[in-house]
């Protein structure tokens, strides 16, 4: 058959082909922001491009705006002139792909400080990066699967989904027995007693592939393949248009059509920039494979939810892993494979 | 530079003269256009949630407006190669014409666009130099380039054609026509890569269709000079432009043979889908008849089939067609017709059945109808102020006077 296809142990392996992850130097160059403590230096003396006039001239309106503000206020002006201020230094920031470290760390002590500002609770934000020799795999098996839904309950609890909306990124398909992987005839929003007798059951989500197309059609680069093989979106980077969400064949995406909506006593702390932390209406958003957890060396929440012990994540460049024993010794199958986006996510059954 | 802003003053004052029913008609536009900025402003506040769009069907009434006229800004133009390259004279007036529709299809474009948008305040995201522009692999960002370069060409060639007449002077066709054979290609460029925006798509079997390219196309050639003739025959009644029958029994003839081909071309894709049925063809089975006992498409689509049909019937026959009444009648059937066809007859069951075979239907809410109507509104605005403006000047009726 055809040499070029990939197989799941030779993905990115051995192969340092640097990924759209990183940048070049001017690239990078071009998204710093600098700095300056003096203001009238800083509007005389600077080398400015396009970008950074741009960003100040803004900056100049909403200090002007703020001011304006904080004059009407008395109680809570310097609160409210952070607050602004934090708001715009956001909105012109770059992408989180083409960032330096230290942009990174400034992007998330704003995002830090700006929970706190609007609600006096402290975020704990991570930006870790991909590690070395590792590249995330999952496994789902068919068999023990009952349908509990546990998986689903504790990704939106992790993942701080939209509870007005019920956003889910799990879906669990009900089948019926004899009619073999019939998804037409399966049910995905069903709300009865588990499981039901005639039924199998068997989840889909995002299946992180090697060659995604959701990458490829987006028009601002708002969403990448990481190197530890995790798909992300750069929520404050993606402007809406949901071609990812047509491009998907594994209806893997979701869209904030509002506001999300999450209880601030539910609200999950614990976050990563590329992951949980909290969203925006008009952006997308999907599974990361709980990169908050799966990067501190954890499993995602789904995983550790399931009580058949149906679900099976790891490393897939590590030949001890429970994933790559399941793939060697299991007859795995991928869904749509045809279609060659190379899914990281295997099907088995006992 | 002193001419441009003798132009645009002495336009503005022709502009805001006019018979009772150019105000009238102008107010109306307004007020269509107030209702749209209204919706936009319940959109803006509370999201896409006001929509009828969804995570299953996550592209609806704008989408489909925005593909329709994509075509008709396409076809507009392609009149300007008879006229100028050919030396076909008949056609000169009504190219005019066709490049104001071309902007203000361009415009209408645009605005679907954005209104689709989660984010429009980020759209600063998308520019070359300050955002990040993921080009050549997503064919959204060409579309972006053809469409903004398409409109910059639509604009420059006739402010340089207005500009020389105003002045009393000939326009220099070694100027102009380099912008008209590029614009000509171009148009053809900007629906077929609008085309493939949704032909790239391994997730949407019932777009991963190599016919969808050519079927643009000629569905835009039906389309777009079909409402060229209508706007042609408003012209003749509200204003002394002279546009001589010939132009329009012209125009007539590329409807005719563009219909043709459309339908050709549909009778392909159906044989296809329904003679050996696929898994593939499910969506196209959701289209024409329905799927488990979902069917909100059904009579739209068959009702844009059977106008089609008509139309093309219609103007088949010489008598028909050279009777102005009733090609006029054909001309509407066949742009109502290709517009459903078109838009949500061809962007909503992309996503019915879903990727694993859900059905969630769609239709639209009235806050997006309002700002569909607004920005149809807009067009027409805009088309009626370069309309008038450019057939002012042809008829010397704002000179330009150098004190």
């Amino acid at each position: 058959m055809n040499k070029e296809i990939k197989k799941w142990f030779s993905l990115n392996l051995g192969n340092k082909k640097q990924s759209n992850y990183g940048c070049s130097e001017s690239k990078c160059d071009k998204h710093r922001l600098e700095k300056k403590e003096d203001g009238i230096s800083q509007v005389f003396d600077v080398n400015m491009n396009r970008r950074q006039a741009f960003k100040k001239i803004t900056a100049g309106l909403m200090i002007g705006a703020g001011a304006v503000n904080s004059s009407c206020s008395v109680v809570s002006g310097e609160e409210n002139k952070e607050k602004s201020q934090i708001e715009w230094e956001e909105y012109f920031k770059g992408n989180y792909k083409l960032m330096s470290d230290e942009e990174k760390d400034k992007t998330v002590n704003r995002l830090v400080r700006s929970y706190e500002l609007r609600n006096g609770k402290k975020l704990n934000i991570s930006s870790k990066g991909p590690e070395e020799d590792v590249l995330f795999g999952y496994a789902f098996n068919i068999s023990k699967c009952q349908g509990y839904m546990d998986c689903v309950n504790a990704c939106v609890e992790e993942n701080n989904q939209d509870r007005a909306s019920q956003m889910q990124y799990i879906r669990i398909h009900e089948m019926n027995d004899g009619k073999g992987l019939n998804f037409g005839e399966a049910d995905d929003s069903f709300y009865h007693e588990v499981p039901a007798a005639g039924h199998f059951y068997m989840g889909t989500q995002c299946f992180h592939c090697d060659n995604p197309p959701c990458v490829e059609v987006c028009p601002v680069q708002a969403t990448w393949k990481e190197k530890d093989g995790i798909v992300v979106i750069d929520y404050d980077w993606c402007i809406g248009c949901r071609y990812c969400m047509a491009a998907c064949p594994y209806d893997g995406r979701r869209f904030n059509w509002s506001t999300p909506q999450i209880p601030e006593q539910e609200v999950n702390k614990n976050q990563h920039y590329l992951g949980n932390r909290l969203r925006k209406k008009g952006v997308m958003e999907k599974c990361t494979f709980c990169i908050q957890r799966s990067r501190e060396g954890n499993n995602p929440a789904c995983v550790d939810a399931c009580p058949t012990g149906s679900r099976i994540f790891g490393n897939l460049l590590d030949p001890k892993s429970e994933i790559r024993w399941v793939l060697a010794n299991k007859k795995v199958f991928r869904l749509k494979e045809d279609l060659g986006t190379e899914p990281k996510f295997w099907y088995f059954m006992d | 530079m002193k001419v441009l802003k003798n132009l645009i003053k002495d336009s503005l004052v022709y502009l805001t003269h006019g018979r009772k029913s150019y105000h009238i008609w102008m107010a109306f536009l307004t007020f269509l256009m107030l209702l749209g900025m209204y919706s936009y402003s319940l959109q803006l506040e509370q999201g896409l949630s006001v929509t009828g769009m969804n995570d299953r069907v996550s592209w609806g009434l704008y989408i489909s407006n925005f593909t329709f006229l994509v075509g008709i800004a396409a076809a507009a133009v392609m009149l300007v190669l008879p006229a100028y390259v050919l030396k076909d004279f008949d056609f000169k007036q009504a190219v005019l014409i066709g490049e104001g529709l071309a902007v203000a299809a361009l415009c209408m474009c645009l605005a679907f666009v954005i209104a689709d948008m989660g984010g429009p305040a980020r759209l600063w995201h998308l520019i070359p130099g300050i955002g990040v522009f993921n080009f050549p692999n997503s064919m959204l960002t060409w579309d972006i380039i053809v469409l903004n370069g398409y409109l910059f060409i639509n604009l420059s060639i006739p402010l340089y054609i207005l500009i020389m007449r105003y002045q009393g002077k000939t326009p220099n066709p070694k100027i102009y026509i380099p912008g008209v054979m590029i614009s000509v290609f171009w148009a053809v460029s900007i629906h077929l890569v609008t085309a493939f925006l949704y032909q790239g798509l391994q997730a949407r079997p019932f777009w991963n269709n190599a016919l969808l390219g050519p079927r643009f196309l000629a569905s835009a050639f039906a389309a777009g000079p079909a409402l060229i003739i209508l706007v042609l025959a408003m012209i003749r009644k509200f204003t002394d432009f002279k546009i001589d029958d010939k132009t329009i029994k012209k125009i007539a003839l590329v409807v005719t043979v563009a219909a043709q081909i459309n339908l050709i071309m549909l009778i392909s894709e159906l044989f296809k889908e329904f003679y050996a049925p696929t898994h593939h063809s499910e969506s196209a089975y959701y289209l024409f008849f329905g799927l488990h006992g979902k069917a909100k498409l059904v009579p739209w689509i068959w009702t844009a089939i059977t106008m089609n049909v008509v139309a093309t019937v219609i103007l088949l026959f010489h008598k028909l067609r050279n009777n102005f009444t009733i090609l006029y009648i054909a001309c509407i059937l066949l742009f109502i017709g290709i517009w459903i066809e078109k838009g949500f007859g061809l962007i909503v069951p992309g996503f019915i059945p879903g990727p694993w075979g859900k059905i969630a239907e769609y239709f639209p809410t009235m806050t997006e109808i309002g700002v569909t109507i607004g920005i149809w509104a807009m067009g027409a605005f805009i088309f009626s102020i370069l309309a008038r403006t450019g057939i002012a000047i042809e008829l010397k009726k704002i000179k330009f006077k150098d004190n």
